[in-house]
């Protein structure tokens, strides 16, 4: 039984020896079964360009039938060193710009913030413990936040097209961007250099996804059958453990018997539909930056609690928006980033990582406790909660949002969270409920996450700053 | 008062994070490649946990014999207990490379824990430094810079958390003893060192440096106005309580084995003269350069038909084992020779420290080039014991930016010859990164701290540049090719070599900046 590594090794194998036709497609050299491809097609590309290198430095490692399963130090070196270069050269330069054009920071603040974002666990350990490539598409959609932040828009949704066609779950933070884009150019007026954006950016998109899906546009078979790969939707709802609302609604009420697959399927879309709402459509009458990063953190998160077929890794897409706000809303996104580390424990201890994720959380505890000073200044203005807290007196005079209790919260929260660790770590459990401490460690995290999602609707329904003054605070 | 009081809070609270993030790090490299010093350790766990006190110095099941002095051995008995929780099976003698999950946690962790007295070390010695008065930035004052380059040295990181070894806490007590003689606690300074002696019998390395510097500084409690000795003002019962202090702790120590009548024995084991002049990875020092002239001249010779091949003994010294060899061009080299070398080599900032001492800074400058020293012409010296000459030149390297300059050719050069010791493909990125990490970040600090003056000159810059593409010939490239299974040794004695010349350069200078020049009026501000 292999991993994601044996997967990303077999994909090499795959493009290297096989022509393009057949990628995507079950023959006798390419059982789909085995760890087929199901991944869009920049994926297939990147494995590609990894398996040249690997067949100049020992063609024992990608040769086609006899290398499965082939585990050797230098063939695990070259594997772990493509994930760093890929790193290196798409993930750290945009965080590091990223964090080099924050406004109004110390340089002091700003390197200590991009320190805290590249040493943010989840990313860590998934990439280089249980082994992926999300630096590659995450580190895209950052390139691609940063386009837009400086109105580069046809080069930030580049990018952007480039994440999705990498991995297919970017799709979580497509709508923030489209319904970004699309006020910008009502903003713009739709009939004068409104229209021209819109048509520049429909072009953009569409030579993107063209130029990616070239080889495969040429049969329909081929384009429906790699379809058919990204968006498996014969599989249910959930599976295994994932700290979603539906597997956590499992445990009280059987929902995945209880309903048809169809009916499933319609109330995931629903409500999933519903919850992300508000925050786009205020994001497209009102396009701004700020409004931009927390409505990419809120889609992600509703995506993650109320789409189907969610892995628990997906919290990734929703921990790099919150790493986006770290300057804003210290406390909270830290408070967040160790709750998304937290969900993935049952998957970190599967892939005997505990001492790792223990480690790295606590460092990166120590890192943010140090550059950010969290514990004293919890106040409404710093939550953001300002404009809420207003609106909510008008109608509840003495209405005060509870900060002081927070500080509490965040020591229960933590605590638990420790001790779930411990637990899972050290004891084993009883008979009748073998999966009692992932199911325990999902159902903790869904409640925070649930919390977290109204949290930030909160924050963005009740942002009142308009472009004009939105310019100078961010 | 309240800048002051925040400024030192702030300080603080640095320490704090260095310390817990360099010990979360530790804790991340327990799965990492370790070598047969964990198979020592683990053996000497069995032998004091096992068998009486009589049979420690005797016991010979393993090739792996205890060969530190009794104090070690009394410590391995202490950790032996918690050992029994983790995993009785490891203290059985019989148990040869028993390495379960649960003997490797235990180990790392004792490595981790026992590394406590280190990080107190480090915060006794950034309080006596009183270097250049940098600005209001908490990362650019010297008790920031020192505090990073003790506690994330690269050098005892790889060494101790890979490699496995118990040296965090030794030098701590080295450290401490320093610190306590800067403090001028002398009487608590020679306890520590004497009982640092017992734990650990190379720190003899830097006796001499102590001898004379408590003899000189302690024992005269005078000195006449331009620097020289006060016969009048000898203080007997100074000199009798430093005594009654090395002859208790040494009592202690010894005096159970001097009673069984094993002394000899247990003075076999502590110095082992059979073993060869070079250790299996030849320490960059003079030893190398010598032997490298000596394989170069044999290799010329019998180009040229000047030698008979068939004089010339077929074991070579560069396979890297222990052995013992004779030169063939070049005389021989015997135990007492490199003896003689090496106290030539100390004299001259002996006789400073005596003649005109600077204080404690001039105990610590003499205490650096006497473990220099030892390091270039001793007898079987490992490649680690570079780290007695870098870890306390840390301390100097704060303070002027002559002394940053040679800290920074010592350290860089003396970090890279460690390289060899973690050969695992594993292991490559991360001491690569690592040391890159640790370069760039001492090299930038130095560099901030010392703003106004130049520290490295074209030549120096070159050098260290140099080691970016040896590493990438020896580690890189030269497995690729075929002369790889021809001279498999070439990659270590390049990096030998290479080496070698840096350090002795760096030895050159920092004995230099012992002698009190021109500058002896300036000396005396200090």
């Amino acid at each position: 039984m292999f991993g994601d590594y044996e997967a990303q090794r077999h994909w090499q194998e795959i493009t290297l020896n096989l022509p393009v036709q057949e990628w995507y497609f079950n023959s006798s050299d390419n059982n789909l079964q085995y760890w087929g491809l199901d991944y869009p097609p920049l994926t297939a590309y990147h494995s590609l360009l990894c398996a040249y290198v690997a067949e100049f430095i020992n063609p024992d490692w990608v040769a086609l039938h006899t290398s499965r399963g082939y585990e050797s130090d230098h063939h695990k070196l070259f594997m772990r060193s493509t994930v760093f270069i890929a790193d290196l050269m798409i993930y750290i330069p945009a965080v590091v710009l990223y964090c080099c054009y924050l406004k109004e920071t110390s340089p002091r603040k700003k390197i200590a913030n991009a320190f805290c974002i590249l040493l943010y666990p989840g990313l860590l350990l998934i990439d280089y413990g249980h082994f992926q490539y999300n630096c590659v598409s995450l580190g895209l959609t950052l390139w691609g936040v940063l386009g837009l932040s400086y109105d580069w828009d046809i080069l930030g949704s580049l990018a952007f097209c480039l994440a999705l066609n990498y991995k297919q779950m970017e799709l979580y933070h497509s709508l923030p961007f489209f319904c970004f884009l699309l006020g910008k150019c009502l903003k713009k007026d739709l009939k004068g250099k409104g229209l021209l954006l819109l048509i520049k950016l429909i072009t953009t998109v569409v030579a993107a996804f063209a130029l990616c899906w070239l080889p495969f546009f040429t049969q329909l078979e081929q384009t429906m059958q790699v379809l058919r790969r990204l968006f498996p939707v014969g599989r249910g709802l959930f599976e295994d453990k994932v700290a979603n609302f539906w597997c956590s609604l499992n445990v009280l009420l059987k929902i995945k018997s209880l309903l048809s697959p169809h009916t499933q399927l319609m109330f995931s879309f629903a409500l999933t539909f519903l919850s992300l709402l508000p925050a786009c459509l205020k994001l497209t009458l009102q396009p701004s930056l700020r409004g931009f990063k927390y409505a990419l953190v809120s889609c992600a998160l509703s995506f993650f609690l109320f789409s189907f077929q969610v892995h628990e890794k997906s919290i990734l897409l929703v921990s790099l928006p919150v790493c986006l706000i770290l300057n804003e809303v210290p406390f909270m996104s830290i408070w967040f980033l160790l709750v998304s580390t937290f969900s993935m424990l049952p998957l970190l201890l599967k892939d005997q990582l505990a001492l790792a994720s223990v480690g790295t959380t606590l460092g990166f505890g120590v890192a943010c406790a140090s550059s950010f000073s969290i514990f004293e200044n919890i106040s409404e203005e710093e939550l953001q909660l300002r404009s809420f807290s207003v609106y909510v007196r008008r109608h509840i005079p003495g209405f005060k949002v509870p900060a002081k209790m927070l500080k509490t919260w965040f020591l229960v929260s933590v605590t638990m969270m420790s001790l779930l660790t411990l637990t899972s770590i050290t004891v084993e459990p009883p008979h009748k409920l073998p999966d009692l401490f992932p199911v325990l460690v999902c159902l903790v995290s869904c409640l925070h996450f649930l919390l977290f999602l109204i949290y930030f609707n909160v924050i963005i329904l009740w942002d009142h700053r308009n472009g004009r003054s939105q310019k100078k605070i961010n | 008062m309240a800048a002051s009081g925040a400024a030192v809070r702030g300080g603080g609270r640095a320490f704090l994070s260095l310390a817990l993030g360099v010990s979360l790090l530790k804790c991340l490299l327990i799965p990492a490649y370790y070598s047969t010093d964990f198979e020592v350790h683990r053996n000497w766990l069995a032998i004091t946990h096992s068998l009486p006190v009589s049979r420690w110095y005797y016991e010979a099941t393993s090739e792996w014999t205890l060969d530190y002095p009794p104090f070690f051995a009394w410590f391995e008995y202490t950790l032996s207990h918690i050992a029994k929780v983790f995993d009785p099976e490891m203290l059985n003698i019989q148990n040869l490379n028993y390495a379960s999950p649960r003997t490797v946690l235990f180990q790392r962790f004792s490595v981790i824990f026992t590394d406590v007295l280190f990080i107190y070390s480090v915060y006794e010695c950034c309080k006596c430094i009183e270097g250049k008065k940098a600005g209001k930035e908490l990362t650019e004052k010297p008790t920031f810079i020192l505090s990073v380059l003790l506690l994330w040295n690269f050098g005892l990181l790889i060494v101790d958390h890979i490699h496995f070894q118990y040296n965090g806490f030794l030098f701590g007590l080295m450290l401490l003893s320093v610190a306590r003689l800067f403090q001028k606690r002398h009487l608590e300074g020679a306890f520590l060192f004497a009982i640092l002696l017992h734990f650990k019998h190379i720190y003899l390395y830097v006796a001499p440096a102590y001898g004379i510097y408590l003899l000189r500084s302690y024992c005269f409690t005078a000195d006449k106005p331009d620097g020289s000795v006060t016969w009048s003002s000898f203080s007997f019962l100074r000199l009798i309580a430093l005594g009654f202090i090395v002859c208790f702790v040494s009592a202690l120590s010894l005096g159970p084995f001097i009673a069984m009548n094993q002394l000899p024995q247990v003075i076999s084991r502590l110095f082992p003269f059979k073993r060869g002049l070079c250790h299996a990875y030849w320490a960059p020092n003079f030893w190398a350069l010598y032997n490298a002239l000596d394989k170069m001249l044999c290799i010329i010779g019998l180009k040229y038909n000047l030698l008979d091949p068939k004089k010339i003994a077929k074991a070579s010294m560069t396979s890297g084992l222990v052995q013992q060899f004779q030169h063939v061009v070049l005389p021989s080299v015997t135990p007492l020779a490199t003896l003689i070398c090496t106290v030539i080599a100390m004299l001259p900032s002996i006789f400073c420290l005596w003649f005109k001492p600077q204080g404690p800074r001039g105990f610590l400058r003499c205490l650096i080039v006497c473990a220099l020293s030892s390091f270039m012409f001793g007898w079987h010296v490992h490649e680690k014991a570079i780290l007695l000459a870098i870890l306390p030149m840390s301390l100097l390297s704060v303070g002027k930016p002559q002394d940053a300059a040679i800290y920074l050719l010592l350290t860089t050069t003396g970090h890279y010859s460690l390289f060899p010791l973690l050969f695992t493909a594993p292991e490559f990125p991360i001491k690569v990164l690592l040391m890159l990490l640790f370069t760039v970040y001492s090299f930038s600090s130095l560099k901030t701290l010392f703003r106004k003056e130049k520290l490295l000159n074209w030549m120096e810059t070159i050098y260290l540049v140099g080691l970016g593409p040896l590493e990438i010939c020896c580690e890189l490239v030269f497995p690729f090719t075929p002369w790889k299974l021809k001279y498999p040794f070439i990659p270590l004695f390049l990096t030998s070599v290479y080496c070698a010349a840096g350090i002795t350069y760096a030895w050159f200078r920092l004995s230099v900046s012992m002698l009190p020049g021109p500058a002896v009026s300036k000396a005396k501000l200090q």
